[in-house]
């Protein structure tokens, strides 16, 4: 089999894709328009293909992924549900692809639409205001530490540390940092859980913030959690909700109501946007009433006249990115909202829980939880057992793909042993997640029966297990330049 | 409406196994549950949605075809179909991160050649699959830069597009650094300015081709002050403009941002765009974001994984080299596409046109009465034009009047240039285009 061309490989002198309009005014040589110092020497070595050839190329490539609209993606802590399309359809709208400095009368439509996701988020979450301004989950993070940081500040208060537990998603630590803060981490008790006890004994008056992922990465609620939210503020210092596993909770509990002052939400997880194999995402931050000054970006404000604006909180840490927003990220995430409304977004937490809830008690027996008690969205299971067998969780995770599902999260959260991480969504039907079990209960027999088959696997995909150490050694990042 | 995937008696047997008579028994345990949530009434079917987003949609009034002249950082230009066509696939927008490499060559193919077209775009050896946005791209090579040297501030020319620079400062403001601004004169970065600023305790100087007013910096120049004084240089470039101008890498950048907006992207109000960063080898370990590399498989067949992940933040944690996970992959794949197609010859001809357009336009603007350029260097496709009066009720009067957003009143940045109107022409301008809007121009004006 020969290796997967790339475009460049494609690339023949004189091919031609697609042409610019017509020039229709007065043409003139580059050197008089701007000096020749400021001209590039030689043209940019870009690939000669013909529209065909880019059409076939990344249709071809697109075909080798796993996707959602292929198969089963149960990716812990990636929140992998169906993408309705109805959503795209409404992003696309061409009344919404608007410059961003548009003029205000111009862009009421979409001014009233983020409006309103921001009602629906502040509803969603107990939260008092909204920022739609953040491009994803990670910058969101940043924008909260931020904001509590500015309100620490603002109270004469410089905090020096950020508490966050060890099965935390790993931006929490780096955002924290980016904020200027340093990280202690608090361990996870017997539970799986943060003991409000332990949390005590580390909440002096130099910690700003508390970042707790809720339900945590090990899929599990965090029931301490009015006693954690009490002694976070008697401390003087604010809590955080990582909002990645909202799926679990959307339309069941608000976080608000939980005494968190501080969230963000992915929308490419609990809000369904395409993930789009790594981004465009959306990171909304919504904070309680005494934090909205400090938000960042802008807020869409509506007037005495009905007529919507944009307005820069008064205090705000400023901007995190050009421009408004990934509007067009909101425009999905808007419409999912409005599709589903609270009793369907309650149906989907519920779902998510069942499904997960159901893997975890059709596996406990071969793969055993690293909590056995209820979860939430989704299930931590551990492969320690299969590891004495000889197969580590990489080895069944890959033989996996053999049998068409995309495997969980592996390796992660950290504190488990070969961590199984596994979040099914409310999208797929039970016959899919009986698929899967069995497909993982073959494996483990497999693991007797012919074990270098699954050390060996996957065997049936586009290209085999990569040597990525020595890919890392050596790393080549760009095709070189032929001749 | 909702998207689960069982039917009742599906979840009856799921409960079932589960040994429970109902979800709720599972989650008891949560306190101050809610029973409805009242500001997010019952959904809407499909045809219902779209009538009430279309709704929305008609409420805004977009220009219409020929009629934006602003650009300001998001530019207007011709999107080949085949762009939208092949990013609107669900194999490559339902996927994730590609943390399984032998399920998703499809993207990291993608990524690498967005990678490699970075590169040769900007003439530096390695480019990571995409940042946000152009702005925190900025952030991030300053903070790169501050890792590098171990320095704490940061020289941003007064000609970086403002709202780039309040990103910077917010970034810097978390790790306590500082801006050291450079400022700007005749739309562009004085050298003796850099000179003036940058020191032992700078570690990286920023300037922006073409500059937030359109005029073409000397990035040569630039770079070598930034480099005398040991700092890193970092250029901040439209990569369309890079398909006819001096690639940072010729002219002595260690590092390289930008928006790839420009290529194929749509304006959607803001976003999502994509950044980018391109940096020389001896930096590539300092980098954050994503990155993809090639590697052989036990077959020995080429393919490509994520590599370097020891400077992210899913291993690294708090030491990451930065706290970004997901980026913008099909931002940067629509990106790659219109690269492909526009191709060596046909990216040098839009950029080109670019040129010649804006150059038109602006001789033909310059024949009404009492207007004139605000700076009189060299520009790409986009020129400030001095008016006899108040740029932002000039911008009023034409669209109230016309339809045509005739460019920026940059009063709303800058006091001092309140009388001044930046316009962007880009390939989607015709000459009548131009002729309409010099109509409009002259009679807001009388």
């Amino acid at each position: 089999m020969t290796d997967i061309p790339l475009i460049f490989e494609m690339s023949q002198p004189g091919r031609r894709g697609w042409r610019p309009p017509a020039l229709d005014v007065e043409d003139a040589p580059l050197e008089e328009l701007i000096p020749a110092g400021l001209l590039r020497e030689d043209a940019p070595e870009l690939p000669e293909v013909t529209e065909l050839d880019v059409m076939r190329h990344f249709t071809r490539i697109s075909s080798l992924n796993m996707c959602i609209d292929t198969h089963f993606y149960p990716l812990g802590s990636c929140t992998m549900k169906y993408n309705p399309r109805v959503t795209e359809k409404c992003a696309r709208l061409p009344g919404f692809d608007l410059h961003p400095y548009a003029p205000v009368e111009s862009s009421q439509g979409t001014l009233e639409l983020l409006h309103g996701l921001q009602r629906m988020l502040c509803e969603l979450t107990g939260m008092a205001a909204f920022t739609l301004h953040p491009a994803a989950g990670a910058q969101g993070e940043l924008a909260g530490i931020l904001v509590a940081r500015a309100w620490h500040e603002s109270r004469g208060e410089r905090r020096s540390k950020v508490v966050i537990p060890d099965s935390a998603h790993g931006t929490n630590p780096a955002s924290a940092r980016l904020g200027g803060y340093e990280v202690v981490t608090i361990r996870s008790d017997g539970r799986g859980r943060t003991s409000p006890a332990d949390l005590r004994m580390l909440m002096g008056g130099d910690v700003a913030l508390f970042m707790l992922t809720n339900p945590n990465t090990l899929g599990l609620f965090e029931d301490g959690i009015l006693e954690i939210a009490d002694i976070v503020h008697q401390a003087g210092a604010l809590l955080y909700l990582d909002g990645a596993n909202l799926n679990a909770l959307a339309g069941i509990v608000r976080p608000g109501d939980l005494g968190f002052d501080i969230v963000h939400v992915n929308t490419h997880k609990t809000l369904a946007t395409p993930h789009g194999g790594g981004g465009p995402g959306a990171g909304p931050v919504g904070v309680a009433g005494h934090l909205a000054e400090f938000l960042p970006g802008w807020v869409v404000e509506q007037d005495e006249r009905e007529r919507f604006r944009l307005s820069r909180p008064a205090r705000s840490i400023g901007q995190l990115r050009a421009f408004f927003g990934s509007t067009a990220v909101l425009i999905r995430a808007y419409a999912y909202l409005r599709a589903l409304g609270g009793p369907g977004l309650r149906e989907n937490s519920l779902t998510a829980i069942l499904n997960a809830n159901y893997l975890r008690c059709r596996l406990r027996e071969t793969f055993a939880p690293h909590v056995d008690e209820p979860c939430m969205h989704e299930c931590v299971l551990s492969a320690k057992a299969q590891k004495k067998r000889g197969v580590r969780a990489l080895d069944i995770a890959k033989r996996l793909l053999d049998y068409g599902f995309h495997p969980p999260t592996i390796y992660f959260p950290l504190i488990v042993d070969e961590a199984l991480m596994i979040e099914p969504t409310e999208s797929e039907s039970k016959s899919t997640l009986d698929g899967f079990v069995d497909a993982l209960l073959k494996i483990d027999r497999e693991i007797d029966e012919c074990p270098d088959v699954v050390r060996g696997a996957p065997h049936s995909t586009p290209v085999g297990r990569l040597d990525e150490v020595s890919a890392a050694r050596r790393p080549v990042l760009t095709m070189p330049v032929e001749g | 409406m909702d998207w689960t995937g069982s039917s009742a008696e599906e979840r009856r047997e799921m409960l079932a196994a589960i040994g429970v008579d109902s979800v709720e028994e599972l989650i008891s345990g949560i306190p101050r549950q809610v029973e409805a949530l009242p500001g997010l009434p019952g959904g809407l079917d499909e045809a219902s949605l779209l009538r009430h987003v279309s709704a929305l949609a008609g409420r805004n009034r977009p220009a219409g075809p020929g009629k934006c002249f602003i650009g300001a950082g998001a530019y207007e230009h011709a999107t080949p179909a085949v762009v939208e066509a092949l990013v609107s696939r669900g194999e490559f927008s339902t996927t994730y991160t590609p943390y399984q490499p032998e399920v998703s060559q499809g993207t990291l193919i993608a990524a690498f050649e967005f990678q490699t077209l970075i590169a040769r775009l900007t003439g530096l050896d390695a480019a990571n699959s995409s940042m946000y946005d152009g702005a925190s791209a900025t952030a991030e090579a300053a903070l790169l830069a501050m890792r590098q040297t171990g320095r704490k501030e940061v020289a941003v020319s007064g000609a970086v597009h403002p709202e780039w620079t309040a990103v910077i400062r917010t970034y810097l403001s978390g790790v306590g650094a500082h801006i050291r601004t450079v400022p700007d004169e005749g739309g562009r970065t004085p050298l003796r300015g850099i000179e003036a600023v940058v020191d032992g305790d700078v570690a990286c100087v920023v300037v922006q081709q073409p500059s937030f007013f359109g005029q073409l910096e000397d990035l040569r120049a630039a770079a070598k002050a930034a480099h005398a004084a040991g700092a890193l240089f970092v250029a901040a470039c439209n990569p369309l403009a890079l398909g006819i101008l001096a690639s940072p890498g010729e002219c002595g950048a260690d590092i390289a941002v930008g928006d790839v907006q420009p290529l194929g992207i749509p304006l959607n109000f803001g976003g999502p765009y994509a950044g980018y960063m391109a940096v020389r080898e001896w930096l590539v370990r300092q980098m954050p974001g994503r990155l993809v590399g090639m590697a052989r498989d036990s077959r020995g067949r080429r393919g490509f994984t994520l590599t370097l992940q020891t400077r992210e933040q899913h291993i690294r944690r708090e030491r990451a080299t930065s706290n970004i996970c997901t980026n913008q992959a099909l931002v940067a794949l629509a990106a790659t596409v219109y690269l492909c197609l526009l191709g060596k010859q046909g990216l040098r001809d839009v950029a080109r046109q670019n040129a010649v357009r804006a150059r038109r336009a602006a001789e033909r603007l310059l024949e009404i009465p009492g207007v004139s350029l605000a700076f009189d260097g060299p520009f790409f496709n986009e020129f400030v034009l001095r008016l006899p009066r108040d740029a932002a009720e000039v911008c009023r009067r034409v669209t109230e009047r016309t339809g045509i957003w005739p460019g920026l009143d940059l009063g709303r940045f800058r006091q001092d240039l309140a009388d001044c109107l930046m316009v962007c022409v880009t390939e989607t301008k015709t000459a009548e285009d131009v002729e309409a809007l010099k109509t409009a121009l002259e009679d807001a004006l009388r």
